[in-house]
């Protein structure tokens, strides 16, 4: 039996991300529940976020961010043959978000699946990716995070309506001399799958406070592992990008890295918790931004239902 | 190993000082986190955990909505 032949590595080429246009404040939020921009700001660090209309879908903003990143590495539609997207807040289970965001970005028949692995998913998804590329399965592979938590959220509810968010971003995964994305360090710890799941199979619920714990305590070594499996030194990171869940699980977790040198994405303070869009979106505005210099060294992180988790070393286009 | 209710106490006000900014000399046994020292229900996961790191007993989430004061810690940590 013959084997692809395998590419010494695989890089992000290029990002793109898509907010939907509607801004929602805290003080928006304190006109229809119990609380206040004071609270919000305290507890989760958010002061505004983006909700999607209602004929605004998962696939809708997938594509955006998609075609941007398409756009920005200067890559034809035929230049894909793989695309995922991860995304755990799909209008419908079936069919999938990746095989309709191909086809209406004119991607010609792709390989095209999605992850679930919430909030972590686009780090497990950039893991996939970049070994698939590496083993010879693709050479280009379109990566998208895209969520529409709002339409899976209790509006009455002031514990999860003003946290979760929408949004997407995306980023190409190329063949390259150099390799450009580190080992990803996963895993999952199912026996807490009790502490985010869905109410009534309609609403999004956690426990905070056991979520706050999980994240507060157990996740700082996943994120040590990916840089050691690297070969990165923490003092030589300019970026640590995780999941942007809450600001004060954020901040908690950058302070045990060792790396206070490096810029930490703060991007849920205007964007809410996109759930498995954040990394990417949070990313791709930072390079937007200016603030990370190509061929810097950053470092992301995914974590959430499952319980999952996921992170990754990676050198930015 | 047993710690007197003294040692927990100021173990206590070190630990919530540094967490919330409460200076330590506050930190009695009679304050109630929330109406006195105005600590919210993640800043009492961080206490528990660093409490737990201090003192070698676990304080599982379940149980600190009942820990209410200072003293109700400082009992639970003597149990």
């Amino acid at each position: 039996m013959k084997i692809s032949p395998a590419s010494p590595g695989a890089r992000i080429v290029a990002l793109g991300e898509y907010q939907p246009a509607n801004i929602v404040t805290n003080a928006d939020l304190a006109a229809r529940v119990d609380t206040s921009d004071e609270w919000i700001q305290s507890r989760v660090g958010i002061r505004e976020r983006r909700v999607a209309g209602p004929e605004e879908s998962v696939v809708d903003m997938a594509v955006i961010a998609g075609g941007k990143a398409l756009a920005a590495g200067g890559l034809a539609p035929e230049d894909i043959d793989l695309v995922i997207v991860a995304t755990c807040t799909q209008e419908d289970q079936i069919p999938n978000a990746s095989a309709s965001v191909a086809a209406r970005l004119g991607i010609p028949s792709p390989g095209a699946f999605d992850v679930n692995a919430a909030c972590a998913g686009f780090c497990y998804a950039l893991g996939v990716a970049n070994d698939a590329v590496r083993a010879g399965s693709a050479r280009n592979v379109l990566v998208v995070g895209a969520e529409k938590l709002s339409q899976w959220i209790d509006w009455t509810d002031r514990t999860t309506c003003v946290i979760f968010a929408d949004g997407a971003g995306a980023a190409v995964v190329s063949a390259s001399e150099e390799p450009g994305i580190g080992p990803v360090v996963w895993g999952s710890s199912g026996e807490r799958a009790d502490k985010i799941y869905m109410r009534e199979n309609k609403y999004l619920y956690q426990e905070g406070q056991a979520v706050f714990r999980w994240t507060t305590t157990e996740l700082y070594p996943v994120a040590l592992e990916a840089l050691e499996r690297a070969g990165v030194a923490p003092e030589e990171l300019t970026a640590f990008v995780p999941h942007q869940a809450n600001l004060r699980i954020v901040e908690s977790i950058a302070r045990k890295l060792g790396a206070p040198q490096a810029l930490v994405a703060r991007d849920i303070v205007t964007a809410g918790n996109t759930s498995s869009a954040s990394v990417p979106l949070a990313l791709s505005r930072m390079i937007g931004r200016g603030e990370l210099p190509s061929g810097s060294t950053v470092l992301t992180m995914g974590y959430g239902a499952g319980l999952a988790y996921a992170a990754q070393v990676l050198r930015v286009p | 190993m047993a710690y007197s209710d003294k040692e927990i106490l100021d173990g206590l006000g070190e630990i919530i000082d540094e967490i919330a900014g409460v200076p330590a000399g506050d930190v009695t046994p009679e304050k109630s986190f929330v109406d006195d020292l105005d600590i919210d229900s993640l800043s009492m996961v961080e206490i528990a955990v660093a409490a737990q790191d201090k003192f070698g007993v676990e304080i599982p989430d379940d149980q600190l909505k009942d820990l209410k004061t200072v003293q109700d810690v400082i009992v639970f940590i003597q149990k």
